[in-house]
């Protein structure tokens, strides 16, 4: 085993310190070191998305990060982007549009959506489609996506 | 499965980083923005000993003015910066039209203009359109610094002519001369997949509307991108009519690429693709050298 490194990371508002090894992927170290599991692994190559999380406010894949590479960081995982008695609009609109079967890719697509809907916050379809791209469901088939994310965009407008 | 064991180290000055390459050689192994090399590792396609991570090097991320007109960017520039930027939009606008279709928005983020480059992948789409552009790279190494024309960067397949205690620090875009135009278009069977097929155009007219320069370089087409240097002799000191093209990209798609099989497409169908791809890219780079759009 390689030499531990000391990192301290901001997730959801919250410090951690803790020794890892440089290889241990920010994704796992989420998910085993915090015990943050709402994010997901699918592919441990960047493609699926499921593992999306918020770094300094922006989309990143936590499966192509290592744990490391946060020391100082800011992260925000879907844990903190609602509560099951506080949703974000996305979580709301999500459940209302039936965008949810499996659940296994939907924390990646939140927290790709989220950072969307603040640039863009009167997406078009076909800017939806766009943004939602580098995220995969086998379940949904995305129209119900879709539309969750015109309804998200409508209530977080108002 | 999980990366195999390496140091880490994370420097942040150029200085520092080339002192631990100079030290591990060969073990060593660049981190840039991670989204091509992280998959290697969790795959084991890649076992590096030691990893020197670039992404505190602050030294290394910025898009500047070029007094020729161009530009010059750090090699740990994000991908997601490049896109958005309006001095690129403005100087390089083939680059402004290629970021939006490289991997996702969340890759994107974390991708560096310069790591592309450096890994080298034959799908690689600023491989390609650093080559049409004229591009050159900056390296510095333990010996000093030493200019490579884009075109000469790439040498094999994921190989370029870095040695192994060198870094890429930036990237020079030339501006982009009078009359001239560009291009660029790619197949992918799924939205931001690698391609199976790619091209990257520039061409630049003289005053009596002869094609004076033709750049094609291809992706997916090759070990690492590929300029159809003939199909470039067909087109040069004609007129660019569509007769012109279709032999141009006919030429490209049957002499210049040498495209392999495999489960993604046949040699066969590369070529065929790389073949109507030039002739849609070749027609827009000169309506656009023309003023026409």
């Amino acid at each position: 085993m390689s030499d531990l490194i000391n990192v301290t990371v901001t997730v959801n508002g919250t410090q951690y310190a803790r020794a890892v090894e440089p290889r241990l992927l920010l994704s796992d170290f989420l998910r085993h070191d915090l015990g943050l599991t709402g994010t997901h692994v699918g592919c441990e190559h960047g493609v699926c998305g499921a593992c999306t999380v918020l770094f300094d406010g922006e989309p990143v894949r936590s499966c192509l990060m290592f744990a490391v590479q946060a020391d100082g960081h800011k992260v925000l995982t879907v844990e903190g982007l609602g509560t099951m008695d506080n949703m974000h609009p996305l979580q709301e609109a999500f459940q209302e549009a039936h965008a949810v079967q499996c659940g296994f890719c939907t924390p990646g697509f939140l927290m790709s959506l989220l950072p969307f809907l603040e640039e863009n916050p009167n997406p078009t379809e076909e800017e939806i489609r766009e943004a939602i791209s580098g995220n995969l469901c086998r379940c949904t088939g995305y129209q119900h996506i879709v539309d969750a994310v015109k309804l998200a965009a409508e209530k977080m407008r108002t | 499965m999980k990366p195999a064991p390496f140091k880490f180290y994370a420097p942040t000055t150029v200085s520092e980083a080339l002192a631990h390459l100079a030290e591990y050689g060969y073990d060593a192994k660049v981190l840039a923005g991670g989204q091509s090399l992280i998959p290697m590792l969790n795959f084991r396609l890649a076992q590096p000993a030691v990893l020197v991570d670039l992404n505190n090097v602050s030294e290394l991320f910025y898009i500047r003015p070029d007094k020729n007109g161009g530009l010059r960017l750090g090699a740990m520039t994000r991908q997601r910066q490049v896109e958005l930027d309006p001095l690129v939009a403005e100087r390089a606008p083939l680059v402004r039209e290629v970021m939006p279709q490289i991997a996702y928005p969340q890759i994107r983020t974390r991708g560096t203009f310069g790591g592309s480059l450096a890994h080298a992948d034959p799908s690689a789409e600023l491989a390609a359109v650093s080559i049409a552009l004229d591009g050159r790279f900056r390296l510095r190494g333990p010996a000093g610094e030493r200019w490579v024309s884009a075109s000469d960067f790439f040498v094999g397949l994921f190989a370029t002519v870095l040695e192994p205690d060198e870094l890429l620090v930036e990237v020079a875009l030339p501006p982009m001369p009078p009359r001239s135009g560009w291009s660029f278009s790619q197949i992918t069977r799924r939205h931001h997949d690698f391609c199976i097929a790619g091209v990257a155009v520039m061409v630049i007219l003289d005053s009596t509307g002869q094609c004076e320069q033709a750049r094609l370089v291809f992706l997916s087409a090759g070990d690492g991108p590929v300029e159809a240097h003939q199909a470039a002799e067909v087109l040069v000191g004609q007129v660019p009519t569509p007769e012109a093209i279709r032999a141009a990209a006919e030429t490209a798609a049957s002499t210049d690429i040498d495209p392999s099989s495999d489960i993604h497409a046949s040699a066969e169908y590369r070529r065929h693709l790389a073949g109507v791809l030039a002739r849609r890219t070749l027609t827009q780079a000169f309506e656009r050298a023309r003023g026409d759009e």
